[in-house]
């Protein structure tokens, strides 16, 4: 009898990406290289038109600020206008290291926690760019008007968050995000009027156009109308987010997608560390099968609130009724320094564990208590209002519970995705000219995400970085005039419009949304909190079953020339399921535990991720292989300034 | 519990809508209203319904990105003060209920399909003024420019706005004018936005009128549905503004 091994699930490059990481000191890096790059002439930037995919924290602000410049800028969301991007979701802050409450904070030490958060799988490079940055956000936004919280002085009002031992947060109100995000759309307001940005709302980006080896332009596809186009330009910058959507359920808003990013794939940028998920330890239960998406409160709530669940697993006594003996407080017993305030990952690890050992509350066992009461007996009901006031009235139009009366029930939750296209230092992509910026990219933050640091991130790339990269890569590769008349744009339209015709002619008996609930529950059980080999390997035999089912049995009603959102969903599902095998594979090659990647095999004694450097310091950076298994490239990771430790937050 | 939804469809923006009766049975208290719309949807489409699935917009589900609004029982965003529709849940209402659900109805607000309207003059009205000046690069240090506490707070009150429309929905006038003042009062009780104060009003009130909106007769509909609250107090504020602007102008 013969035996025929298994076909690999992935093939190996066998060089190191190059990173375009400046020489020199690392505090110098970004100075010295924003001289060395080459600056367009002021008269000659009209001449470049400049795509932009997304309207968030990183599109909006890149958007405006090329438009700024004087860049001809043509800007893509598919909601009805710019100010819907999901930044605006975001409650609690922003970081930066302006010091202001004198606690000893410094770019140095923001750089420092965010390698360090990020379990040190991120570049050092652009993550010190990003803490140097940081403060110019403030000043910018502050100027924009955006209405941080402010001290009775006038003076900016800080706090502490999600695992920071200094207050470095700005914050306005639990709204941070919607009012970043609104500065952002406003600069972009004002460039549509001046002519700077042609504005595109209602389009969605369905394909990367490549000539000659670089991003020369995108299709879209008109959603109001159905009409599928293609569009120009001389660079296109991704700025379309993360895709945590692929779990179904996610904090995500219902249209985040990966389409955008994975079309550019399929075109040739490496998508880096897709299995680097971020789960949020604090949002709102599921409460049945209907569900529809997940809400996160807020990490700032566990400043106050008491993660706890009852010793006695099953306990059937409601929270009020349970004495304080007969509680566990279980990250401050585990964690005595941070307690409550532990990275996103290591409590929600320890959330899943008291639920699977049977103390979960609520409904299911999928929750554990975040109490207050502790904290409105010692600052009262007024400060704890003033602090989290729309947090509580969220989470009680939601449960219909009271938080003040009783405890919050909370459980973890994707929530962000650190995975994203493979960009080098410029945040440009393998494919010359796509340039890709915020939570779109892999660049910054690691295998684990702090609290208000995406927001950083965002508004770092959107205003800061993407203006002086994308000027310096026009004036070096002087890209050549491109039509849409070229070949390249006529066929990836047809491609478009091809997949279009097969999408609505299954006349199958599922709904889109049935098969993406499947996936998604599929994914979250394999390669959610925890993954280990064998569901992995399982789940990488599953994904095509469900995958071949779509084909053949999805029903998309309508046509394509009309507005019709049951298409739209089945472009974005199609392109999860392709997403989902690359996640699942990255998942199973990265044999070490290592931030939000979790892997069962590899845990220290008290089952802390237990990181293997020696073999697995480098971002995973993989080629697509229309014909065959994936290609895994590897960029080493240099640590010249940070001792890599075993991350400890006892 | 079983309800029974009376629903405006209308294919396109050139095409007669009408009401539409659908059942809806088996529907959770715990759902949010889209959630009960997603499963009406799932049966229309398993069903071959001629119609389709209800178009609707929504984004974030969470109440922060304003994509979603309808008229629910003739009030915008539904019986819930402070609530957007996304927010509301179905267990604000009785077994055997009949729901009526239109879209947001006013001439600057045009039908897409079902549901989904144009809103897009709101973003005409940011357009025309409704930001600070301030290019990428050349701000001071934040904290150069002191800002009292009230007035910061003030401002935030303002800048809670999430752009749904339904104060325009559930304006008899249908006028903006809750939109446009609540960015008026947002950006002017900041120092930052006092170089643009004069200006940034009538630019903003002028495209108001200019996409089809009504004018303010001060009825205040408009703050009863807003799902976040933004007061009467800021047309009051931007009305002041408006006449201390011609007050003001130098030409």
């Amino acid at each position: 009898m013969t035996t025929t091994a298994p076909a690999p699930a992935w093939t190996s490059a066998p060089w190191d990406l190059p990173s375009e990481t400046p020489d020199g000191p690392i505090a110098g890096k970004w100075d010295r290289h924003k001289f060395e790059m080459k600056l367009v002439n002021p008269a000659n930037k009209r001449r470049f038109h400049i795509i932009v995919v997304g309207s968030g924290l990183a599109g909006g602000a890149a958007a405006a600020s090329l438009a700024e410049l004087g860049y001809r800028v043509s800007c893509f969301c598919y909601q009805d206008s710019p100010r819907r991007a999901h930044s605006i979701a975001a409650q609690g802050g922003i970081n930066a290291a302006k010091n202001y409450p004198n606690d000893g904070d410094s770019v140095y030490r923001l750089f420092y926690d965010t390698i360090k958060g990020g379990d040190y799988r991120s570049r050092e490079a652009n993550v010190y760019r990003l803490a140097q940055l940081s403060v110019n956000i403030i000043d910018q936004c502050a100027a924009q008007g955006v209405p941080f919280a402010r001290e009775y002085g006038g003076l900016l009002d800080n706090r502490s968050f999600g695992g920071a031992q200094v207050s470095r947060t700005f914050y306005a109100r639990g709204q941070t995000g919607q009012q970043l995000l609104l500065g952002a759309y406003q600069a972009l307001a004002r460039q549509i009027a001046l002519g700077g940005v042609t504005m595109h709302s209602r389009s969605e980006m369905l394909d990367l156009v490549v000539v000659d080896g670089a991003a020369r332009g995108i299709v879209t596809r008109d959603l109001v109308t159905g009409e599928v186009s293609s569009v120009a330009a001389d660079a296109v910058v991704l700025c379309t987010g993360g895709y945590g959507n692929v779990f179904y359920l996610s904090t995500n808003a219902k249209g985040c997608n990966t389409t955008a990013i994975w079309r550019a794939h399929k075109r040739g940028a490496l998508f880096a560390n897709p299995c680097f998920t971020q789960i949020h330890p604090t949002c709102i239960p599921v409460s049945g099968d209907h569900q529809s998406k997940l809400t996160l409160m807020s990490e700032s709530l566990r400043n106050d609130g008491r993660v706890w669940v009852p010793k006695q697993p099953g306990d059937p006594r409601s929270p009020d009724q349970i004495p304080e003996e007969e509680r566990d407080y279980f990250l401050e017993r585990k964690y005595p320094s941070f307690g409550n305030l532990v990275p996103r990952d290591v409590a929600s690890r320890n959330a899943k564990e008291v639920c699977d050992q049977g103390k979960g509350v609520g409904p299911g066992g999928r929750g554990v208590f975040l109490d207050f009461a502790e904290a409105i007996g010692r600052l009262g009901t007024h400060t704890i209002e003033e602090r989290y006031g729309n947090l509580f009235e969220m989470y009680e139009r939601i449960t219909d519970e009271n938080p003040y009366k009783v405890p919050m029930r909370v459980y973890p939750a994707i929530h962000y995705t650190m995975g994203g296209l493979w960009v080098d230092y410029n945040l440009m992509s393998s494919v010359p000219g796509c340039f890709v910026g915020g939570e779109a990219n892999f660049a910054d933050q690691g295998a684990n995400r702090l609290g208000a640091s995406a927001l950083m991130q965002g508004l770092a790339d959107g205003y800061f970085v993407l203006p002086y990269t994308l000027g310096n890569y026009l004036a070096t590769a002087k890209p050549a005039p491109v039509s849409t008349s070229a070949p390249e744009f006529a066929s990836a339209v047809a491609g478009v419009e091809e997949q279009t015709r097969r999408l609505l002619g299954i006349k199958g008996k599922r709904t889109v949304d049935s098969f993406h609930r499947e996936l998604g529950l599929l994914v979250w059980e394999q390669c959610g909190m925890a993954r280990n080999d064998a569901g992995l390997r399982a789940c990488l035999d599953e994904i095509p079953r469900i995958e071949e089912a779509f084909w053949a049995d999805v029903n998309v009603p309508g046509s394509g020339d009309e507005l019709n959102q049951s298409l739209e969903k089945a472009g974005r599902v199609a392109d999860f399921f392709e997403l989902a095998r690359l996640m699942v594979t990255d998942a199973l090659h990265r044999t070490e535990s290592c931030g939000g990647h979790f892997r069962e095999e590899s845990q220290t004694a008290d089952g802390e991720a237990l990181r293997k450097d020696d073999e697995f310091a480098y971002v995973a950076a993989w080629g697509h292989n229309p014909d065959g298994p994936p290609v895994l490239h590897k960029e080493q990771l240099e640590f010249e300034e940070v001792h890599l430790t075993q991350r400890s937050y006892t | 519990m079983n309800l029974t939804l009376r629903v405006w469809r209308q294919a396109s923006g050139s095409e007669k809508g009408r009401m539409v009766t659908y059942d809806a049975p088996d529907i959770s208290p715990d759902m949010s209203f889209l959630e009960m719309l997603d499963v009406v949807n799932e049966r229309l489409i398993t069903s071959g319904s001629a119609d389709g699935p209800i178009a609707f917009d929504h984004d974030c589900r969470e109440g922060i990105c304003g994509m979603c609004g309808m008229v629910i029982n003739g009030i915008a965003h539904g019986p819930e003060r402070a609530t957007t529709t996304c927010q509301l849940h179905m267990r604000h209402f009785q077994d055997g209920d009949t729901i009526d659900i239109e879209p947001w109805r006013a001439k600057a607000f045009p039908i897409v399909k079902d549901l989904i309207v144009d809103r897009s003059a709101f973003d005409r009205i940011i357009e025309a003024g409704g930001f600070i000046t301030a290019n990428t690069g050349g701000a001071p240090d934040a904290n150069a420019i002191p800002v009292a506490k009230a007035d910061a707070d003030r401002a935030m009150d303002a800048a809670a706005c999430i752009g749904c429309g339904a104060c325009v929905a559930a304006c008899p006038n249908a006028s903006a004018m809750l939109f446009t003042a609540a960015k008026v009062t947002h950006l002017g009780s900041l120092p930052q936005g006092q170089a643009e104060r004069w200006t940034r009003v009538r630019a903003m009130v002028a495209t108001q009128d200019d996409m089809g909106f009504g004018t303010c007769t001060n009825i205040g509909e408009c703050a009863a549905v807003c799902p976040k609250q933004i007061g009467m107090d800021t047309i009051a504020n931007l009305n002041r503004d408006l006449i201390r602007s011609s007050l003001r102008r130098r030409h």
